[in-house]
């Protein structure tokens, strides 16, 4: 192992490698996967001096401790946290040198679920099907960090960025996700669209990056039979038998057999990664683009 | 032929069988490979082909909707043979199920042709078709925590191997020692949608 690499000193909750992601094998029944909050991913790729392809950490809740072996440039962002190298106090939300062998602590976040670490040059393990992203639905990708691993880094590409602060949205206090009605909302009784677009739901706690599951109002079904597997697309609210609205995130499965209620725009998913158990949510319904 | 608007920029088209399903995926496939289709992901199923990341949905919308339904497509030369030993957990059931005896499980399932309809659940997981209807069979009431990787299986009408170690409630009635997936072959799926599969018995069936 080369000295660019870096040491995992606790992994935390759950972290892992994420990219762009592999989209275009959706017919191999491959999930897209990807950093679930992408502007806040390539913003700490930007503050460290990566290309926007490059590989970062995505730390869940209670973010991870890092040791570099080579002088490197890192950047938190996505869920705000305190960032200390050695134990002094660093920017969240900047670039931060830490120094060969230097301690890096990325804490709990303050608000949000997970907040992204770039450092120079990219986490550079193996791609697997052009990308280096963990997909935690098919095993694909590296595993998520465990105490004591060391993950390769790539060569610097450029000097980082030469910002103070880099302006980022706060996670948010309540979710409000715009939706574009269908391709099944014709299988849920007219009350149940009125209850979808209306009643307030929650973040349920046993969201991933799979999908982002609710608590709230169940929701009746106009049409009770099965509903043949087919292709599922990001931000799709599928509904299960239960009821409750779930949106799929970016480790979602390529097919799926539940009805699609609805679908939530690009925009809006990355706050609905930032958004902790109980949040509340309000889906809105906003016609289609174009 | 209808087409479903799916967020901002995805179509689902649905047809009214499978048999329409892979004629549209495979004239879906022809505009891509002839550049007048541009298209993330082709993501065929049951009775829809899912187009992602569409620049204009709305005009292939009503494209689709003046044109013919396309002819049905030959079918893929090759076929790729499975070995199976005949020798899952559930193959009493599934004889129960389609009233004949066990032997004749296999011997009915190996002499069948099947194609992939689709993939999904999970990498390499192909939906393969080809049994008569009066062979579907209903998923297990109580879905197991581990199928191993390799387990053939059925559940409704379709045919299905395991490609890695999973939960599942299809019905198991074979094994097969042949790699679903690979992710550092090429390519990484043995079975892609339209591909044509026969399970070859093996001995120890």
């Amino acid at each position: 192992m080369t000295d660019r690499a870096l040491s995992v000193v606790r992994a935390g909750a759950l972290t892992t490698v994420q990219d762009l992601g592999r989209p275009g094998h959706a017919h191999l029944g491959v999930p897209r996967s990807g950093a679930l909050d992408p502007p806040a991913a390539a913003l700490a790729n930007r503050l460290a001096g990566n290309p926007v392809e490059a590989a970062v950490l995505e730390t869940t809740l209670n973010g991870c401790t890092l040791r570099p072996r080579s002088t490197v440039t890192v950047a938190a962002t996505g869920a705000p946290c305190r960032v200390t190298v050695d134990g002094r106090p660093a920017a969240w939300g900047a670039p931060v040198r830490v120094p060969a062998g230097a301690l890096l602590d990325v804490g709990p976040a303050t608000a949000g679920v997970r907040t992204y670490v770039a450092v120079s040059g990219g986490v550079a393990v193996e791609p697997v099907l052009g990308s280096r992203s963990t997909d935690l639905l098919s095993g694909l990708g590296p595993a998520p960090l465990t105490d004591g691993a060391v993950l390769p880094l790539g060569r610097p590409a450029g000097p980082h960025a030469r910002v103070d602060v880099a302006p980022q949205p706060a996670p948010p206090a309540e979710l409000v996700l715009r939706v574009t009605l269908g391709p099944r909302a014709d299988w849920f009784s007219p009350e149940a669209i009125r209850v979808f677009t209306s009643r307030p739901y929650r973040v349920s706690p046993a969201s991933n990056r799979i999908g982002l599951r609710t608590e709230g109002p169940a929701l009746d079904r106009a049409i009770t039979r099965e509903l043949p597997s087919e292709g599922m697309v990001l931000g799709a609210v599928q509904v299960p038998p239960d009821g409750r609205p779930v949106v799929f995130l970016a480790d979602h499965p390529t097919t799926g057999g539940y009805p699609v209620i609805a679908v939530v725009r690009t925009p809006d998913l990355p706050a609905a990664a930032q958004a902790r158990p109980g949040t509340p949510i309000r889906f809105v319904t906003a016609g289609r683009r174009r | 032929m209808r087409t479903l608007p799916v967020g901002d920029d995805a179509l689902l088209v649905e047809v009214s069988s499978g048999e329409e399903a892979r004629a549209l995926h495979a004239e879906l496939l022809r505009r891509r490979a002839e550049g007048s289709l541009a298209v993330r992901e082709i993501v065929p199923a049951a009775r829809t082909v899912l187009l992602d990341g569409l620049t204009d949905p709305d005009r292939l919308a009503a494209e689709l909707a003046l044109s013919d339904a396309p002819p049905a497509p030959p079918h893929a030369r090759d076929v790729v043979r499975l070995p199976v030993r005949y020798d899952g957990p559930d193959l009493h059931d599934v004889a129960a199920h389609w009233g004949v005896p066990p032997d004749e499980v296999a011997r009915i399932h190996a002499g069948t042709e099947f194609s992939v309809a689709f993939c999904g659940f999970a990498p390499g997981f192909g939906y393969l078709t080809g049994l008569p209807p009066r062979y579907d069979v209903p998923r297990r009431a109580t879905p197991r925590t581990a199928v191993p990787a390799g387990a053939v299986a059925l559940a409704g009408p379709y045919t299905g191997v395991y490609p890695r170690s999973s939960p599942g409630g299809w019905q198991l009635i074979g094994t097969t020692d042949a790699v679903l997936w690979d992710h550092t072959r090429v390519p990484a799926a043995l079975l892609a949608p339209g591909t044509r599969v026969r399970f070859v018995p093996v001995d120890g069936s």
